[in-house]
């Protein structure tokens, strides 16, 4: 394919914009499509698309924030002091990154990709409400309540050293593959800490921006991010997002989740493969 | 909690919420000016992805990338709003610090420095 820098950066532009929105709508964010797409469909470095990816994880986190926080679900302590574990782990696969064999890495995408398929067409229960009181979660102070029509309804966190250490496997992942990981710390918080599910995914997409951030330092020195393919990223994953929230209201979004779903397992498969294969 | 401090809480959460997307306006912004001058120049040349260089020295230290920008080099320009754009959940981080400290909460005021400091070790290891 014989394409120019204009040609090719509009199409990524575009590919980029259908993610975000894909993305915002099933709630699984545009950061696990962006890489196979550059990867397999462009035939881009995996190195340049992780890093394309960041960018674009951080801008979606910072662009969406407002609507996240507008509603009183997060929970900042929560969310800063389960940071401390998702920066450290970022910086842990950041230079985990810039090790391993790309192969390794597009295996890795590929398992963690097919993990993020499963949760969108199976969706995790809400395992939250009338827990006991846990010390260590009531001396962080990371106990809190959330709006409810029958006004506020408080919730107890528990398992607060399995949260921490899941925290940093999400991390880990994030600054390894140059995605969010929202679907692993939701699984932390909601799952592990019992914390209720709307609480659990606000405040999850309000730390995916600080964990990319600590990563893309990594990334920016080594050269994984490059102005000219970042820019289509961040600015089509953006407006894909925007669109996507604009339109969420009247969305299908059960349907959506299960055809994304299964477009993104068999995509997972094709990297897994690729990389077994020693073509990525 | 008491009332109060929930109040507080979520007036500075909206707060965040607002600075967070400004961060992300301005730095889409500079990318997009950069983008526009980028393509203005390399358009017609074949993309080259496909092939890992390693970042050619002119994006790597941020005082080039800022002078480059300056200068009006599209590349520097689009990097620095990359900058920007990295700096805003940073910044946000540097607030939730000074926010805890007024709310005289040194546990979170720890916790937060603890979180900026391996930002910045992450923002500048080599």
């Amino acid at each position: 394919m014989h394409l120019t820098t204009l040609g090719f950066t509009l199409l990524v532009a575009l590919g980029s914009l259908l993610a975000g929105l894909l993305g915002s709508l099933t709630g699984l964010g545009g950061g696990v499509v962006i890489v196979p797409l550059l990867t397999l469909l462009f035939h881009v470095d995996i190195r340049y698309a992780i890093g394309a990816s960041l960018v674009s994880v951080i801008a979606t986190s910072s662009g969406a924030a407002a609507a996240y926080l507008r509603e009183g679900y997060s929970n900042m302590r929560v969310g800063m002091f389960l940071e401390v574990a998702t920066t450290v782990g970022a910086l842990c696969g950041a230079f985990l990154a810039t090790r391993i064999p790309t192969a390794a890495i597009a295996i890795i995408f590929g398992v963690v990709l097919l993990y993020s398929a499963w949760t969108s067409i199976k969706p995790i229960p809400d395992v939250s409400g009338g827990e006991p009181v846990d010390h260590l979660a009531e001396l962080l102070k990371l106990n809190g309540s959330y709006p409810t029509p029958e006004g506020e309804q408080e919730y107890h966190v528990r398992n607060v050293p399995a949260g921490f250490s899941l925290m940093y496997v999400a991390g880990l992942l994030s600054g390894l593959l140059g995605i969010g990981s929202g679907a692993v710390k939701v699984l932390a918080m909601d799952r592990a800490m019992h914390i209720p599910f709307k609480v659990s995914t606000t405040t999850s997409n309000f730390m995916i921006g600080v964990t990319a951030a600590a990563s893309a330092g990594i990334y920016l020195h080594r050269g994984y991010i490059d102005p000219g393919l970042s820019m289509p990223v961040m600015l089509g994953v953006a407006c894909g997002a925007l669109l996507g929230a604009r339109i969420l209201p009247g969305a299908r979004v059960r349907t959506l989740r299960l055809v994304f779903g299964a477009a993104i397992a068999a995509i997972a498969i094709e990297m897994i493969f690729k990389g077994i294969g020693g073509k990525i | 909690m008491s009332e109060a401090s929930q109040q507080r809480d979520k007036q500075f959460e909206v707060f965040l919420g607002q600075l967070l997307r400004v961060g992300f306006f301005l730095s889409a912004a500079v990318v997009l000016v950069g983008g526009l001058l980028y393509l203005m120049k390399y358009a017609h040349q074949p993309p080259q992805y496909g092939i890992f260089h390693g970042e050619p020295s002119d994006v790597r230290h941020t005082a080039d990338v800022v002078r480059g920008a300056f200068s009006g080099h599209s590349r520097e320009l689009i990097e620095l709003g990359l900058l920007l754009l990295i700096l805003t959940p940073v910044s946000r981080v540097l607030l939730s610090v000074i926010e805890f400290a007024r709310e005289r909460d040194w546990l979170y005021v720890t916790t937060t420095l603890l979180v900026l400091a391996i930002l910045i070790y992450g923002l500048v290891t080599r």
